[in-house]
């Protein structure tokens, strides 16, 4: 009976503790909602997503610029990173020698455990001097959006490698061995027959590295310039959403704080949208 | 070229292979569209890891001979920027954050894979919850805790805020190492423990348990990680003063103290230095969570 009672008590207390997931999304829309969309009410949710100017000073709140900088910033690290990263994963599903691959995967691995400030630090050190050097006939700042999508770019490599080369490598054999029997080259019979087959988890991949290029916060504000306008061109300084959250709330009060929080709160409607998409991908992947 | 499917066998395949090689090559004169991806192929692969070990190198050059002894010393001053206050931070927030997060990560994990039956509706709702908080960014998170532990509960900029955060931000991690090393374990395992009449509860901890330790402790690794190299969600939660914290101060961690020198600008060489440490702790960390992960398959053979 009390072994019984034990048993049935323990299921309740894992119960209870896979409920605390559930939990922890609600507190969190709870908390955001409750604390940003007042200020969306009061600003106006145009004028708060449409505004063109951000000066807490005189009170005009238009995030428009961070929306339009978090968008430039992540579009031009997708440019530069897809290829490179879905290259590299083709390269290690059906390229590299075995002996290679040991050290090759792990070490893309230890990429992603990376921390932002290292990344950003490395971008601060390195990328800002050269993009202003390479840039200097366009009168490049080295703080700019071309930094931040390089450094952007390098960071996303490692999680967009880690979803595409499992689904490359998901594909059956019989689709490759099918295309070189049709007399096409080791590459054609890869790029034409395989990686059609594998678009979905490739998709995937590229949505969940959006995701995050556009939640980075640290190592995009190191590079970024952080001005508060409209995007004036690759070579010069933007900033994002992530990036406008960090820099202000340390003194921030009232109603910009508010705002703050509701520029979160956007980011997190833009995260939790690519996120759908990321799992709807994932799902058309498994059918 | 394609040694990865070629098959493993004696010499003899080997020269086999060899031979096509030679032939393919000979043969992609009439190729050169073939050729030339099978080069940017090879281009995106060697740029890939040419970025990597060049960041790697970069901050290892610059830094390592600017690890001086004063940057261990005890007591944080602006004059020799310390970096141990932000060590220690760094390893009490980690075990706070283990503390909270390791036990409803795993019993959450237990409760999914041995308990729940497949497909009923907790294991949906949790499958798009854990998905959902892994998605969301850590400024987010660093939002939330601010308003949540910080503001409502009171606890203002302390250790204990933060590690509540970093606890949210590590549970989706924990619960879905573990959901996999307990799936990974046969089922022959429970079956055996039946048979031998023991219930539900000891065999989750006495069989299923003991045998998913590497993965979930493979888990628990990563998670570390994760904690000593945020620093996004701790910057409005722990704070960034330089000082040895109790749970109730506020307090930097290493990652957050190395930002503060690096956007100063003030003490780039002391910078490095740090984000030596930072990542060689970061990246030991992982290669660890690598190892346990390996142990799992190893010991199933």
């Amino acid at each position: 009976m009390i072994s019984r009672l034990r048993e049935k008590g323990m299921e309740l207390v894992f119960l209870a503790a896979a409920c605390i997931s559930i939990l922890c999304v609600a507190l969190i829309c709870i908390f955001l909602f409750a604390n940003g969309l007042p200020a969306m009410r009061e600003i106006g949710v145009a004028g708060f997503l449409l505004g063109k100017v951000w000066k807490p000073g005189a009170d005009i709140y238009g995030i428009f610029p961070m929306i339009a900088g978090s968008v430039y910033v992540t579009g031009f690290a997708l440019l530069i990173g897809v290829p490179v990263a879905l290259l590299t994963a083709i390269y290690l599903a059906y390229f590299c020698p075995e002996g290679v691959y040991r050290f090759v995967k792990p070490a893309i691995d230890l990429m992603a455990g990376i921390p932002s400030v290292v990344y950003g630090f490395f971008g601060i050190a390195v990328l800002v001097p050269a993009v202003r050097s390479v840039g200097e006939v366009w009168n490049a700042r080295g703080n700019s959006i071309l930094t931040a999508a390089i450094l952007l770019a390098i960071m996303i490599l490692p999680t967009m490698i880690g979803v595409a080369e499992p689904a490359l490598k998901a594909v059956p054999r019989s689709y490759y061995e099918g295309a070189l029997a049709l007399g096409a080259t080791h590459e054609r019979s890869v790029f034409a027959a395989v990686l059609p087959a594998a678009k979905s988890g490739i998709l995937a991949g590229i949505v969940l590295g959006m995701g995050r290029a556009m939640g980075e916060t640290m190592a995009v504000i190191m590079v970024a310039g952080n001005q508060a306008r409209m995007p004036k061109g690759i070579w010069q300084g933007i900033r994002t959403l992530t990036g406008n959250i960090v820099l202000e709330m340390g003194y921030a009060a009232g109603l910009h704080r508010e705002a703050l929080i509701a520029t979160g709160v956007v980011l997190f409607a833009f995260v939790l949208m690519i996120n759908l998409a990321f799992s709807v991908l994932r799902k058309g992947e498994h059918a | 070229m394609n040694a990865s499917i070629s098959l493993r066998g004696g010499g003899m395949r080997k020269t086999l292979t060899c031979i096509t090689k030679c032939i393919r090559l000979w043969g992609y004169r009439k190729h050169i569209g073939s050729r030339m991806l099978g080069l940017c192929v090879h281009a995106a692969a060697a740029l890939t890891v040419t970025v990597l070990g060049f960041l790697v190198v970069y901050i290892m050059v610059r830094g390592i001979p600017n690890l001086r002894p004063s940057l261990f010393a005890w007591e944080y001053t602006s004059d020799n920027q310390s970096m141990l206050p932000a060590m220690i931070n760094t390893c009490t927030m980690t075990v706070i954050s283990l503390l909270l997060a390791v036990p409803f990560g795993v019993g959450a994990a237990i409760y999914l894979q041995e308990y729940a039956r497949r497909g009923s509706a907790i294991t949906k709702v949790t499958q798009i919850t854990t998905q959902t908080l892994s998605g969301i960014p850590s400024i987010v998170y660093g939002l939330f805790g601010m308003l949540m532990f910080g503001g409502a509960l009171g606890m203002g900029y302390s250790l204990i805020s933060g590690a509540l955060t970093l606890a949210m931000m590590i549970l989706p991690l924990i619960m879905r190492t573990t959901q996999e090393a307990l799936s990974s374990v046969p089922d022959l395992y429970r079956e055996g423990s039946y048979g031998l009449g023991a219930g539900k509860l000891r065999t989750v901890f006495s069989v299923v348990l003991p045998s998913a330790a590497p993965g979930i402790l493979s888990g628990v690794i990563l998670a570390i990680g994760r904690i000593a190299g945020e620093t996004a969600a701790l910057m409005y939660t722990s704070g960034t003063v330089a000082k040895i914290a109790g749970p109730g101060d506020s307090g930097a961690t290493l990652a957050l103290h190395m930002y503060k020198q690096a956007s100063e600008g003030l003490y780039l060489n002391e910078a490095y230095a740090t984000s030596v440490v930072l990542l060689a702790v970061v990246l030991a960390i992982n290669f660890c969570a690598d190892r346990a992960a390996k142990l799992i398959t190893k010991g199933r053979g």
